[in-house]
């Protein structure tokens, strides 16, 4: 995520040196400090090995138990690839994928759209028109479902979904009771329901990091835009866009890496269901692990997960490198 | 969108968009359109906080009321039995005390903990720092699905099982490594000339973190703390499998715990979800300048 890190400096380094900056003095002590000192790995000691015992272990354990059958008592007995030729004839297993690409749409790329928009807007339209008093008022209320712990935003809404709950009451009250129905508990109805609540929840996060992200915008951009005749919508376009593509990158990233890893709410909703309609991955794993103790099956399905999700990351370092390079150019 | 801020030709746009004087670079124009701007936005944040704002009324109401007027009228006289007996029934206080323990030990050892390792990598500039850092990236990406099991037997092994110790030490490790990521790029822009009279001066390595290098990074520590608190109080897949008893458990865990088990009116059910939504709203009132800025700078510094 945080590769982002160099990727922002060199990025700002290629649009030329800023005020206050001093790049060529840096560059000297930079120079100077290039050989490492000496003493200084002794540091990294305790970090790499609580991260062994409790990461790398516990991965490359993981991978292994994917091979074997095991309740979770007694040995485990090797199986080979029985685990995984088991899961790709598993419709379970297919449907959580399926649920994981929408959910992907949910958590990333909608909130993404919506809150360049949104932060567009606010600091493009209200902050200049009104204050930007305002802008960051409201840049605070959409963020708030982002401050809460997610299982709690998951038990907020399966409140307000239940069928005599707000949201069915509502609906009755302003005349549309035909839309009433258990939202949760319907299989056509469920996924979207959750899918909804997702995005409710991401959108403040977006709309917080370009609004970062717009703040280094030098505001003649804007103005030279603004006089040329440029209106709202190219402006946004021309430059908005352009100059939040470092936090795009990072957004995007982060996002789709947190919907490939989606559990409390699905866990608080509706645990998978009705039937199969919203299980994920995560919670795929975790009914194998806990719940049929079938820990070879629930470690293939991890597995699988933990090759994506770093596939998925090694992705996007990759684009964001080249988006980086190119901008050096 | 369009329809709001003028269509891109130019022609179209001028009324709205291109004063054919050179305008002054910060006057207010505030047309029907920028009024209609302001009142969507209003609208949208109204619609996206009532869930909040009908949860909080329907705490208040008594059972009878709920049964009879439903759950978006105001309630008729104001209770606190409901969540007084909410709080009482699943020791509230407890879970909150666990969540606090959690959090707070993660935040600081997760810091203390990145911290060294940034140490290392940003001003000691050790060896292979690049393979480091993708090392601390993945160890925080990773997903949780792929260590539970094994993390899982191994508390067990080590009497750690439904201990709040296993939850610490392993979000220490997680939360550590994204803060290595974060302060070793900022570590690595703090001035060598004052490391090299910290040396010269007869400092060894140590007293030089703990004299000066702390001190000086002060506030990007402060965020790191602020950030892991919060996000490991909101964590829940792993607290959720290692805090089984109900004298452990955090508070999303037991409130979700709880909520599945169907035992509750609806009611406590609203006033559960209150008592959830309510310690996250005060960190965010506390440390709202601290995360918003924060954010930015955990994506950009």
């Amino acid at each position: 995520m945080t590769l982002s890190v160099s990727t922002t400096k060199s990025s700002r380094a290629a649009a030329g040196p800023r005020p206050g900056r001093r790049p060529a003095r840096r560059n000297a002590r930079r120079g100077v400090r290039r050989p490492g000192r000496r003493g200084y790995s002794l540091y990294l000691l305790p970090g790499l090995v609580l991260s062994c015992v409790v990461i790398v272990v516990p991965v490359i354990a993981n991978v292994g138990l994917s091979f074997t059958s095991w309740p979770g008592v007694g040995n485990p007995e090797w199986i080979g690839t029985r685990n995984y030729q088991r899961l790709f004839q598993d419709e379970d297993f297919w449907a959580s994928f399926r649920h994981t690409a929408a959910i992907v749409l949910a958590m990333a790329i909608v909130p993404t759209v919506l809150g360049l928009v949104l932060a567009a807007v606010l600091f493009d339209y209200v902050a200049k028109r009104f204050s930007s008093r305002s802008a960051t008022l409201f840049r605070s209320a959409l963020y708030v479902p982002q401050v809460l712990p997610v299982a709690v935003s998951g038990i907020v809404w399966s409140w307000l979904l239940l069928p005599d709950g707000a949201v069915n009451t509502l609906a009755k009250d302003i005349g549309l009771g035909g839309l009433a129905r258990d939202w949760l508990g319907d299989p056509n109805s469920a996924l979207p329901s959750v899918l909804g609540i997702m995005v409710w929840i991401q959108l403040g996060y977006p709309v917080v990091m370009f609004m970062a992200g717009l703040q280094r915008v030098n505001p003649e951009l804007y103005e030279a835009a603004e006089m040329d005749g440029a209106g709202w919508w190219q402006r946004f376009r021309r430059i908005t866009i352009h100059q939040v593509r470092p936090e795009l990158y990072v957004v995007l990233a982060t996002t789709t890496i947190a919907a490939l890893k989606t559990f409390a709410q699905v866990f608080v909703l509706t645990r998978g269901g009705p039937g199969n309609a919203t299980l994920v991955p995560s919670y795929f794993a975790y009914r194998s692990f806990f719940e049929n103790a079938d820990v070879g099956y629930g470690s293939a399905i991890s597995s699988i997960m933990v090759v994506l999700i770093l596939v998925v990351g090694a992705v996007f370092v990759r684009l964001q490198t080249r988006a980086d390079q190119e901008g050096r150019r | 969108m369009t329809a709001v801020a003028g269509p891109p030709s130019t022609t179209a746009a001028v009324p709205e968009t291109a004063p054919p004087a050179p305008a002054p670079p910060r006057r207010r124009r505030r047309g029907p359109v920028a009024y209609a701007v302001y009142v969507g936005l209003l609208v949208l944040v109204a619609v996206f906080l009532a869930p909040l704002l009908v949860i909080a009324i329907n705490s208040f109401k008594s059972a009878s009321d709920f049964a009879a007027h439903g759950p978006l009228a105001l309630p008729h006289g104001w209770h606190l039995s409901t969540i007084t007996r909410f709080w009482k029934q699943v020791d509230f206080g407890t879970k909150l005390l666990n969540s606090l323990e959690i959090s707070a030990a993660v935040a600081v050892l997760g810091t203390a903990l990145a911290l060294l390792n940034s140490y290392a990598i940003g001003i000691g500039r050790v060896r292979g720092r690049a393979v480091f850092l993708v090392f601390f990236l993945m160890v925080n990406v990773v997903p949780q699905e792929g260590l539970v099991y094994p993390l899982y037997y191994m508390a067990k092994q080590v009497n750690l099982y439904d201990s709040k110790l296993a939850v610490i030490i392993i979000f220490t490790v997680i939360q550590s490594a994204f803060g290595t990521y974060l302060l070793s790029s900022v570590l690595a822009e703090f001035p060598a000339e004052i490391i090299e009279a910290a040396e010269i001066d007869g400092a060894n390595s140590w007293r030089t973190l703990t004299r000066i290098v702390v001190p000086m990074s002060w506030p990007t520590l402060s965020v790191m703390f602020t950030f892991f608190f919060i996000w490991t109080w909101n964590e829940f897949f792993l607290p959720l499998v290692f805090l089984i008893s109900n004298d452990n458990q955090t508070v999303p865990v037991g409130l979700a715990v709880l909520q599945g088990q169907h035992l509750m009116d609806v009611t406590a059910t609203s006033a559960s979800a209150l008592l959830g939504v309510l310690p996250a709203l005060l960190f965010f009132l506390v440390f709202q300048r601290t995360l918003t800025r924060g954010i930015a700078a955990g994506a950009l510094k």
